[in-house]
């Protein structure tokens, strides 16, 4: 035994030293960004990543030696961002480059994932063509900015203009409250039957989807003109869940349990945001949705589902608020940026990417190929953008009306409890008024004490 | 290397008397290596685990992370949600490991004894299919066959029965079956190789005076697999309350809460919400839970027959 035990031990040691080597060895090439982007999770639709394919292959040209290598992830948004954040804890994951929701972009900001832009940003000349909406979109509370907003979205509401001639509604729908809605989804559930008749989302599978797309739709419509309902900038508080709250609760509500809204297991499934676009709408089993400006894009020839002749079925209002309080229409507003993160090794490369990426001619392309809403003058300018989708002007034009997100670190959070609120509403285990103190209770938690009750702000 | 060696072996090669100590010392060596990736891969781990459940550590939003004490866990019995979760997984448990698995486990075994030889291989392949499934593959098998429109609805509507939407209506109970579905067959290799062990001579004599088929089932093969049964019930126990991407595939644990068990809540907390030091504390827990059904199920296999 004794002649074999040094040999075993020095074994263990060659491991643990190897493990060691291998733990730590694999640094970043000096010469390569590391890209990391979300994959649709449609496997038809390809955007981004032809677009950013084409990009890289500009890139390599321009700056010979140099290599992109484009990480996507393939997940629904609340995974991708959990993966991208767990990649940016370490240097060893972290890619140069990530592309960000402007939603989660403070709270990635807070947690330290994320570099200043400002140096690049100063000798940029390109940035003077960003509206200030859009510089302001990735502006932390330190005042640096870390990202550059590559397009934006608005909101509003898709109708079947042949389901409305069976129902007997008009093809310029217009309508100019809340009960308008209402009233249209019921007379279609009663002449057209076999339809669905009105699409809110709701819950918590879709994530901020059904908060963005769904709730907030709703909840910014029930104040008077430049109320925040969620937060105020002002005081730096927290808004309480108060009678807008309830109430934009009591629609979801209404719409769900008169059977006006899709199943409720179908509302409540991950996937529904996808069912909307490429099944409910193109084969007319949806009369209405409250959907976002960019679904044209999947009816493109070279989308997912094409319908290139959509335009003709389907007519586009704006929503409407409340009781059709001033403005009279609503809105909300995302996006997503490109941002630089702190463990990157080559940062500055990786800004050359972004300056890549946001060459007049691609950003151009950006907003067409992915039907975003510009947000530089010189694109909303350009042609080939104004021409290149039916109801490009409309959503343009709702730009008007939009309202943004808090841009606090807790938004994801709150925006969590917002959602298990909906689903509570929707499904009725909790009423409107249950669902909103118990959302109430979290907010607290999450702001730590910092809210504020509604109608003060 | 070659200074590893030297170095490491420097110690061993020192004369010294062999005593008791010493020949103990040499007995556990070969077992250095694997020690070492235990406590490396496995303690490592579970430490840096227990560290994080007394912090606020947070996945994004927050860029220091502090020690908080007890209050993760002060949070988590004050939770709602958390006490939904633990009783959501006791009935998961319960229904499906105990009642389900074990039992269904144990027939099923029974019943392959008796059978012909071409029988129970094919039924013994059939049922050892669904374990080897990957449980992501599992889940979105069982996914398929509840859903609204799958083949569970299909089968009752050409039965002229009422359908029912299972996921929405009885997320637990669905979740449940899927989980026997796929677990059973465990339970049955073990059954089959622990009655295989019961000599023939035993239940002859019994049939002899004349007891009956039941009666021998209770009084002969169950005292004589109990250590079988002990064995079956703690694996089959601990693997179920450890379920996550069967449930997460097939209801992510809704809708609402409705099937959210404690592994789901932890990755809902964790990653979701992005509360890693709550999320981990939760897993402690968890960890206490399957401990507690260990110990019972420890104390339960000492007794001597």
């Amino acid at each position: 035994m004794r002649p074999t035990a040094p040999l075993i031990l020095a074994a263990t040691l060659t491991a643990a030293v190897g493990l060691t080597a291998c733990g730590g060895g694999s640094g970043s090439d000096p010469d390569t960004v590391k890209v990391a982007y979300n994959r649709s999770t449609d496997n038809k639709i390809r955007f981004k990543d032809n677009h950013l394919a084409e990009v890289k292959k500009q890139f390599e040209k321009a700056h010979p030696g140099k290599k992109v290598k484009l990480i996507p992830i393939q997940a629904q948004d609340n995974d991708y961002a959990t993966k991208v954040q767990q990649m940016m804890r370490s240097p060893k994951t972290a890619p140069d480059l990530v592309y960000e929701d402007t939603f989660r972009i403070n709270s990635d900001i807070k947690a330290g994932y994320l570099r200043p832009l400002d140096d690049y940003l100063a000798t940029w000349k390109s940035w003077d063509q960003f509206v200030d909406t859009a510089k302001a979109a990735a502006k932390a509370e330190d005042g640096k900015t870390y990202g550059v907003p590559d397009g934006t979205d608005t909101r509003g509401l898709w109708f079947n203009k042949e389901i409305f001639a069976k129902a007997g509604l008009p093809a310029d729908w217009a309508p100019k409250n809340w009960d308008d809605v209402l009233d249209a989804a019921r007379t279609i559930k009663k002449k057209v039957p076999g339809v669905i008749p009105l699409n809110v989302y709701t819950g918590k599978a879709p994530g901020e989807t059904s908060v963005m797309q769904g709730f907030e739709m709703l909840l910014y419509g029930t104040g008077d003109a430049g109320a925040h309902p969620l937060y105020d900038p002002k005081a730096k508080k927290w808004v309480t869940g108060g009678k807008g709250f309830q109430d934009a609760l009591t629609f979801l509500r209404t719409v769900y349990s008169e059977k006006l809204g899709p199943d409720i297991s179908d509302a409540l499934d991950p996937n529904v945001g996808t069912t909307v676009y490429s099944e409910w709408l193109p084969e007319g089993k949806l009369a209405i949705a409250l959907d976002g400006s960019w679904l044209g894009q999947n009816w493109l020839k070279t989308g997912g589902k094409p319908w290139p002749e959509w335009s003709r079925t389907l007519g586009l209002a704006a929503m409407p608020t409340q009781h059709g309080q001033a403005p009279g229409k609503v809105s909300m507003s995302g996006g997503w940026t490109w941002a630089i993160s702190a463990k990157s090794k080559n940062p500055d490369l990786a800004w050359k990417f972004i300056e890549q990426l946001q060459t007049k001619d691609n950003a151009v392309t950006w907003d067409v190929v992915d039907a975003q809403i510009a947000v530089r003058k010189d694109v909303a300018r350009d042609p080939e953008y104004t021409s290149s989708m039916p109801g490009i002007t409309f959503f343009t034009s709702l730009v008007t009306y939009t309202h943004y997100r808090p841009t606090t670190p807790v938004y994801p959070q709150v925006s969590t409890a917002i959602g298990e609120a909906t689903e509570a509403a929707t499904t009725g285990d909790s009423s409107p008024e249950k669902a909103a103190a118990s959302y109430d209770d979290q907010l607290k938690s999450i702001a730590d004490g910092a809210t504020v009750a509604a109608g003060r702000g | 290397m070659t200074t590893a060696t030297k170095v490491a072996a420097a110690p061993t090669v020192t004369p010294a008397p062999p005593g008791p100590r010493r020949g103990r010392l040499l007995r556990w060596l070969p077992l250095a290596p694997a020690t070492a990736m235990l406590l490396l891969f496995l303690g490592g781990p579970i430490v840096y685990c227990v560290y994080i459940a007394f912090t606020d550590m947070q996945l994004t939003g927050a860029s220091t992370t502090d020690f908080v004490g007890l209050d993760n866990f002060r949070r988590a019995f004050g939770d709602e949600d958390f006490r939904n979760a633990v009783v959501l997984t006791l009935v998961f448990t319960l229904l499906s490991s105990l009642v389900g698995q074990n039992t269904l486990g144990l027939g099923l075994a029974a019943l392959m004894q008796r059978a012909s030889a071409p029988v129970r291989t094919l039924t013994g392949s059939i049922v050892i299919a669904a374990w080897v499934v990957p449980e992501i593959v599992a889940g979105f098998l069982l996914y398929a066959f509840f859903r609204r429109e799958g083949t569970l609805n299909a089968l009752l509507d050409w039965l002229g029965l009422p359908s029912q939407n299972w996921l929405y209506t009885l997320p637990i109970l669905a979740v449940s079956f899927a989980n026997v579905w796929r677990g059973t067959a465990f339970s049955m290799l073990i059954y089959s190789a622990a009655l295989s062990e019961i000599p023939k001579e035993i239940t002859e004599a019994a049939q002899v005076d004349g007891a009956g088929g039941l009666r021998r089932f209770w009084h002969i093969t169950l005292p004589m697999i109990r250590r079988s049964i002990g064995t079956n019930l703690m694996l089959n126990t601990l693997q179920t309350l450890s379920v996550f991407g069967l449930i997460w595939a097939m209801t992510r644990g809704g809708p609402g809460n409705r099937s959210q068990t404690l592994p789901v809540f932890m990755y809902d907390q964790a990653f979701n919400k992005s509360l890693i030091g709550y999320g981990t504390a939760v897993a402690l827990l968890l960890l206490l839970v399957g401990a507690l059904f260990s110990v019972v199920y420890l104390r339960l296999m000492r007794e001597e027959v």
